[in-house]
């Protein structure tokens, strides 16, 4: 009743005027009747009312709730306290926003990456079906980026499961959109027919897929497009309906859009362009729907009413053994056959979707949070600070108020007011700043041949977040303070001079003890960023093996070009001459497999007729490979022109290789078998060289074995691809300009997408550079705001403490002296801060282990370093008052009294 | 809420008989602020004089309660004014007002009166 008068109390007011007019019409009335003038009359009937003010008022105050006017009159008074000290506002509010905007960036991110469901119908429902842990290990080919199951799996889950309403299947891929020169992708999903009834996805305009849409051998189907798609492709035109788009040579009628939220299944990613399953064979060289040994789908089911994730996960269990009999695929050797035929199904989690960007970047995000968690808390001690500062300076107004009767909660709630309203403006520049900042780190983690999409729009998590912050900062920064400058008595405070001899202890005490936390906490900053950056430096300055400079990659896609299978070595062969031919090339081969991209293929080998157990790392590499990549040939030969598909089978291997199959030996003239399938030919490769150790599928791996074989010998080439790697002192527009001209002279349907090593390097090496650099800026803007705390404190202990130096020296303190004395005092607090910082941070490094590479957790070099390079700031931060201390003329110090 | 300590001129009124005077002029029927003041000098027979001012932030407080309901209409000599109705719950609450009076009137005569 009353809050709602509250906020209509102003309307009251007005109301009981207009009442109280109403009386006096109406007393005036019946005095005219008694027989009074008429100006008599009101006079007569003003005095019997009373005093209206006073009434008005009266009622007025009833309607307020004492406790919100107050807070507002707070709020005004704290305002116009800022704006007397607009220095010490901007430093507060900006210290505030960078702090709270670092904590609300990251948050962002891990609510987008982890914890928000996906924008589908009830995603609660939703659980994903895959192999149940631990899989311990499949055979075959993997592709996309949710490879779990095979289409004749997913065949069988349909016909058989009764636990879901509906099952969405789809595959990460991408459609090629152009038909000859420098290739364009487009992000694709190929979807059965139920996926987007399954998630509860509506069109936007057109409709969205069918069951009917997904029938095998589908000859014309239609492409579901979405939102993003069709307004940068087609400017969200209603006409793209039904027109046709060219996807790998092909051409599909759009019929439908997607609604704007949604980004498919896939967190981190979304996508342009869906097609049905069925449509798989139209956009790939070789189909691998009828494949039981291609993985390459993802499985969502809906559950039906009733159901939950164990019951699902029981039933999926129960029908798995038909399931696995049917599927077995026929090339497994009996090995593989016994582990396929014990896979069982199982339901999993699904609302949140999936995601490689969670597993990559879950751990590291939680970290940056704390980290920048830290840096708020020392901002909040340096706030902390300044308010106490603030507080002493206002002792005898506090003690004013307090002597004359406030109480010491209303002087509390209103120096509190103050730290309020600073940490609201500073938590609304935070969230400005988050905006640009979360913006930042998605275009981060975006890389040439992975686009980052993210959902980064405020929710109410986000918006919970940050308010918390704000209030919890609020309170770490102003409560203290608050409750401190309330405590003294006021006769006390108002008996001491404008300027004590000394300051009391205790409160000196707190001071220090902030300065300690804060040199602790961004200590441990420090040795993170340390350990952060010199973890990416290892691995950049790492021997890889291979040459990363001047080296471009370019990927050749010839389906378009039509080539007869049987031709393709020939064509191969051409291309790769024709570009190791222009000018510019010092260097060209062909390769299967680019290190360290990602991509890979192993298998075990049989030497001496015995299997062994350790994989084998594989690629097939043309002439002249190691001498582009620059990797050393030790002994034997590179392949040459001997080496064709007539020829007896070669391979040059690793040292590791030699290391792991040979004891060491040379291994020059020995020979090995893959363990390929049941009916797969099993050639005996003649190890004709050796060469230097490199990395394979990453910079952090130790070396692997790897076996390399001949390109040129593979006589049938299984898809129109080709992967070329040259060495080049050219420029890169160039260089990408002369191979584009000379491959599409020869060819002009071949599509061409350029990569340079450096690039494929960089990429993977993304989370370390994301770590490096982020925990590189929360360290340093850590131990600014450590050092500007520590001469504030000292700067501040200098002034309070003039007398006493003034004394010191007029006694005979030379000016050594007291830089000693001010020096010693930081230097203990300092030190202190050390102490503890250094066992937190060896203590929280364990949290960062697994992202470190080359060093240890508690490296001691980089602790040393760390320490080191605080120490050195600090001493400059506490020597500026100790020196102005020295200055001070004895006199003056003590005449000031 | 807020109850600010007030100084309405209460005459010679006891604390708190206000508001059951008011409550039981309203119990005869709807009335504007005007008609409540003169009512109860009337009825008292002019004894108790209430500065008509006070009323006002009596009738507010009521209202507040929700013990009075309050609607504009027009007086008697054709003016705008505002008037109160007692409610279900100021029925109750002048019943158990007045019941607490009595009591208090009684003991206050035995002490006063001994027989």
């Amino acid at each position: 009743m009353s809050i709602r008068r509250f906020f209509h109390r102003r309307w009251w007011d007005e109301e009981r005027a207009r009442e109280l007019e109403s009386y006096v019409a109406i007393e005036t009335d019946e005095n005219v009747a008694r027989g009074m003038a008429p100006r008599e009359a009101r006079l007569a009937a003003e005095r019997r009312l009373g005093n209206r003010t006073l009434i008005r008022e009266d009622i007025y105050h009833m309607n307020t709730v004492a406790f919100l006017d107050n807070a507002w009159r707070d709020v005004r008074y704290a305002a116009r306290l800022l704006r007397l000290n607009p220095a010490f506002a901007v430093v507060a509010i900006l210290s505030l926003a960078l702090g709270v905007g670092a904590n609300t960036a990251i948050f962002q991110l891990l609510n987008a990456v982890r914890i928000r469901t996906l924008p589908v119908k009830t995603p609660n429902e939703l659980v994903e079906v895959r192999l149940a842990e631990p899989v311990g290990g499949r055979t075959g080919r993997f592709m996309g980026r949710r490879p779990m199951l095979t289409y004749p799996l997913l065949e069988q889950v349909r016909d058989r499961q009764q636990a879901f309403s509906g099952l969405a299947a789809w595959n990460n891929t991408t459609f090629n959109l152009t038909t000859g020169g420098e290739a364009r992708y487009a992000l694709g999903l190929l979807v059965n027919g139920d996926f987007f009834t399954t998630l509860g996805v509506h069109p936007f305009a057109g409709r969205v897929f069918t069951a009917s849409d997904d029938v095998r051998g589908c000859a014309a189907p239609g492409a579901v497009i979405s939102y993003g798609f069709w307004q940068r492709e087609f400017g969200g035109d209603g006409s793209a309906l039904g027109r046709p788009l060219r996807l790998e040579g092909r051409s599909f009628p759009i019929v439908g859009v997607t609604p704007p939220e949604f980004f498919g299944v896939d967190v981190g990613r979304t996508f342009d362009v869906a097609l049905p399953l069925c449509a798989e064979p139209l956009v790939k060289p070789n189909s691998d729907l009828d494949k039981p040994d291609v993985w390459f789908l993802g499985l969502f089911g809906r559950l039906n009413p009733g159901w939950t994730l164990e019951r699902a996960t029981a039933h999926l269990e129960a029908i798995s053994p038909n399931i696995v009999r049917a599927t077995l695929p026929p090339r497994y050797r009996a090995e593989d056959a016994q582990h396929y035929l014990q896979f069982k199904l199982a339901a999993y989690p699904a609302g949140t979707g999936v995601s490689n960007l969670r597993r990559d970047y879950e751990s590291p995000l939680w970290l940056l949070l704390a980290t920048t968690a830290l840096v708020l808390i020392i901002a909040c001690a340096n706030l902390a600070n300044l308010m106490l500062a603030r507080a002493t300076a206002r002792e005898r107004e506090i003690a004013v108020r307090l002597a004359i009767g406030a109480s010491r909660g209303r002087v509390i709630r209103q120096l509190l007011a103050e730290s309020l309203l600073l940490s609201t403006i500073g938590a609304a520049g935070g969230v400005l700043l988050a905006g640009w900042l979360s913006q930042f780190l998605v275009g981060f983690l975006t890389t040439e041949n992975s686009r980052v999409f993210l959902d980064l729009s405020t929710d109410w998590r986000v918006f919970a977040f940050t308010a918390a912050l704000a209030v919890a900062t609020c309170l770490l920064f102003g409560l203290t303070p608050a409750i401190r400058a309330t405590a003294a008595a006021p006769g006390a405070a108002m008996k001491s001079g404008s300027r004590g001899s000394t300051d009391s202890r205790e409160r000196f005490g707190l001071r220090r003890g902030l300065v300690v936390v804060q040199v602790a906490l961004s200590l441990v900053l420090v040795v993170g960023a340390l350990l952060f950056v010199r973890s990416l430096r290892n691995l950049v300055i790492l021997d890889s093996g291979f040459r990363q400079t001047g080296v471009l990659i370019a990927n050749l896609d010839l389906h378009g070009a039509s080539i007869a299978r049987e031709n393709r070595r020939a064509v191969f062969n051409d291309l790769v001459a024709r570009v190791r031919a222009l000018p510019g090339v010092d260097a060209a081969a062909e390769t299967f497999i680019v290190p360290v991209s990602g991509s890979g293929w192993n298998n075990r080998i049989v030497v001496n007729g015995e299997v062994r157990k350790e994989n084998v790392n594989f690629n097939a590499v043309g002439i002249g490979y190691f001498r582009t990549m620059g990797t050393a040939l030790l002994a034997g030969r590179d392949f040459d022109d001997r080496d064709t598909p007539a020829s007896g089978k070669v391979a040059i291997v690793t040292e590791q290789f030699a290391k792991k199959f040979f004891g060491g030996e040379n291994p020059i003239g020995r020979t090995f078998q893959i363990q390929e399938g049941v009916g797969v030919e099993r050639p005996v490769y003649n190890i004709v060289g050796l060469v230097k150790d490199a990395k394979y599928t990453n910079l952090r791996e130790e070396f692997t074995p790897i076996a390399l074989l001949a390109a040129s010998q593979d006589a049938v080439p299984d898809d129109p691809y080709l992967q070329i790697v040259l060495r080049s002192g050219a420029p890169l527009t160039t260089i990408t300009s002369e191979v584009t001209a000379a491959l599409t002279e020869a060819n002009p349907a071949t599509i061409i997408q350029f990569q340079t090593m450096n690039a494929v390097v960089r990429d993977s090496l993304l989370r370390e550079r994301l770590m490096a650099t982020l925990s590189g800026l929360f360290g340093l803007l850590a131990g600014v705001l450590a050092t500007i705390g520590l001469y504030g404190v000292m700067s501040y202990m200098v002034e309070r403490r003039k007398n006493e130096i003034g004394i010191r020296m007029a006694l005979g303190a030379d000016r050594g002296d007291v830089v000693g004395m001010i020096m010693r005092e930081a230097g203990a607090l300092v030190a202190a801060g050390m102490v503890v910082g250094g066992l937190a941070a060896v203590g929280a490094g364990r949290w960062a282990s697994t992202l470190l590479f080359g060093l240890r957790p508690g490296d001691p070099s980089t602790l040393m370093l760390a320490i080191a390079a605080l120490a050195a700031v600090a001493g400059v931060a506490s020597y500026v008052p100790a020196w102005r201390a020295s200055r001070l003329e004895p006199t003056e110090a003590l005449r000031e009294e | 809420m807020a109850k600010r300590k007030s100084s309405p001129n209460q005459g010679e009124m006891l604390q708190g008989t206000l508001d059951l005077l008011i409550l039981r002029t309203l119990a005869l029927g709807p009335a504007h602020g005007h008609t409540v003041a003169y009512a109860i000098e009337r009825q008292s027979e002019d004894v108790l004089q209430v500065e008509h001012g006070s009323l006002y932030p009596a009738l507010h407080r009521l209202e507040d309660r929700g013990w009075i309901a309050s609607f504009w209409g027009t007086s008697e000599n054709n003016r705008r004014a505002r008037y109160y109705r007692l409610t279900r719950a100021g029925r109750q609450q002048l019943t158990e007002q007045t019941n607490r009076w009595e009591a208090m009137v009684r003991a206050i005569n035995r002490i006063l009166k001994p027989a």
